[in-house]
């Protein structure tokens, strides 16, 4: 059982936060499946950071997830903006830009 | 290597609750499926030989991002149901397919790929971490510091609603108050204090009346409220011990307070 085993384990996470974004309505659940395929990245990241001896990929790693922070408070933001102003927070509503 | 039991308990911690994202109705099941997630992750990262970065995923993850995700919905209202209604024909299924066939791709090609992997085992406690972090990524911390900055005031500004009415000051209420012929004095506070402070009992004017003003509306809508007859102060009883009628050795309702006035203790 190597480190590549995680790998693999973070290729099935993207894939599942993939499908939620492409699947689900609900904004707050799409932005969950995000927030998860940050994750398996972030995973991928440290497992090649143990496969390689070298800190790097773990610096890469914590980077990532300040920037996940920063991308959550703004999108969140939004979430709520959009709730102001629509009173739902279904991603198939706001359709202004459709031809 | 790395411990082959913590792989699988890692990989049923992760991947098990992650299926919620696809399959769960309500959002704050969701939500807590993915703390879930991200608690395994943050084992994972431990026996990747990352302590630091398990820690941060903890506070950062779980402790900050998945609460704020929680207070959202609790903003917007957990009981938003999702519209299952399918815009694009068949949008399920292409989902689906696109999903698959992106894990299915991303499989394969780990599975190509050919890695030596060195056998220097390197922990990345946060000496090790900050060692690098401050040295050769330092400039990459402080444009992270701009970053976070930037996102913070983003969030103000989105969320900051602009008043579109000046405010009104108090003595502009009041005046508005006096001119729709409201009562300009407060409402008198309820409770007969002597007898019975609750609140479900209204205040007595100086004839002993019940003032039903003074409870509070939402008690009358449960039906909480007593008239306060029964703590209404009896100064006929104590001026005529003999006014009301009642068995012989039967003590007063207000024994206490005549006895007090007449100069003896109460018993």
């Amino acid at each position: 059982m190597t480190a590549m085993s995680f790998v693999y384990l973070a290729a099935i996470l993207f894939a599942i936060g993939a499908a939620a974004v492409l699947l689900r309505r609900n904004a707050i659940v799409a932005f969950m499946g995000v927030e998860l395929m940050l994750n398996a990245a972030n995973l991928v990241l440290v497992a090649f950071s143990r496969m390689y001896g070298e800190l790097d990929g773990q610096i890469m790693a914590f980077f990532v997830m300040v920037v996940a922070a920063a991308e959550v408070v703004v999108g969140l933001a939004i979430i709520i903006a959009l709730f102001r102003a629509r009173q739902t927070i279904s991603l198939d509503e706001p359709a202004e830009l459709k031809g | 290597m790395v411990s082959e039991v913590l792989f699988w308990i890692v990989a049923a911690l992760t991947v098990i609750p992650s299926l919620a994202l696809l399959f769960a109705k309500r959002p704050v099941h969701i939500a807590m499926s993915i703390v879930l997630v991200m608690v395994g992750l943050a084992a994972a990262y431990v026996g990747l030989g990352a302590p630091f970065l398990g820690v941060v995923q903890i506070v950062v993850y779980t402790g900050a991002v998945m609460m704020m995700f929680l207070f959202v919905m609790m903003l917007v209202g957990v009981d938003n149901a999702e519209d299952m209604r399918e815009t694009i024909k068949g949008q399920k299924w292409i989902g689906f397919l696109a999903a698959g066939g992106l894990g299915i791709l991303l499989i394969s090609v780990i599975g190509d790929a050919s890695i030596e992997p060195r056998l220097t085992d390197t922990v990345g406690n946060p000496e090790g971490v900050a060692m690098i972090l401050f040295s050769e990524y330092v400039l990459v911390m402080e444009v992270l510091g701009f970053l976070l900055i930037t996102a913070a005031v983003g969030a103000l500004v989105l969320t900051h609603v602009p008043r579109l009415t000046p405010r009104r000051t108090q003595v502009e209420l009041q005046a508005a108050r006096v001119l729709a012929g409201a009562n300009p004095v407060n409402k008198p506070m309820p409770g007969v204090y002597a007898r019975h402070n609750a609140l479900d009992v209204p205040a007595l004017d100086p004839q002993g009346q019940p003032i039903e003003e003074s409870v509070s509306r939402v008690l009358e809508i449960r039906r909480q409220t007593q008239d306060g007859q029964e703590f209404r102060a009896q100064l006929e009883d104590t001026d005529n011990p003999d006014h009301e009628a009642r068995p012989h050795g039967a003590p007063s309702r207000d024994a206490d307070t005549r006895n007090t006035r007449d100069g003896e203790e109460p018993k």
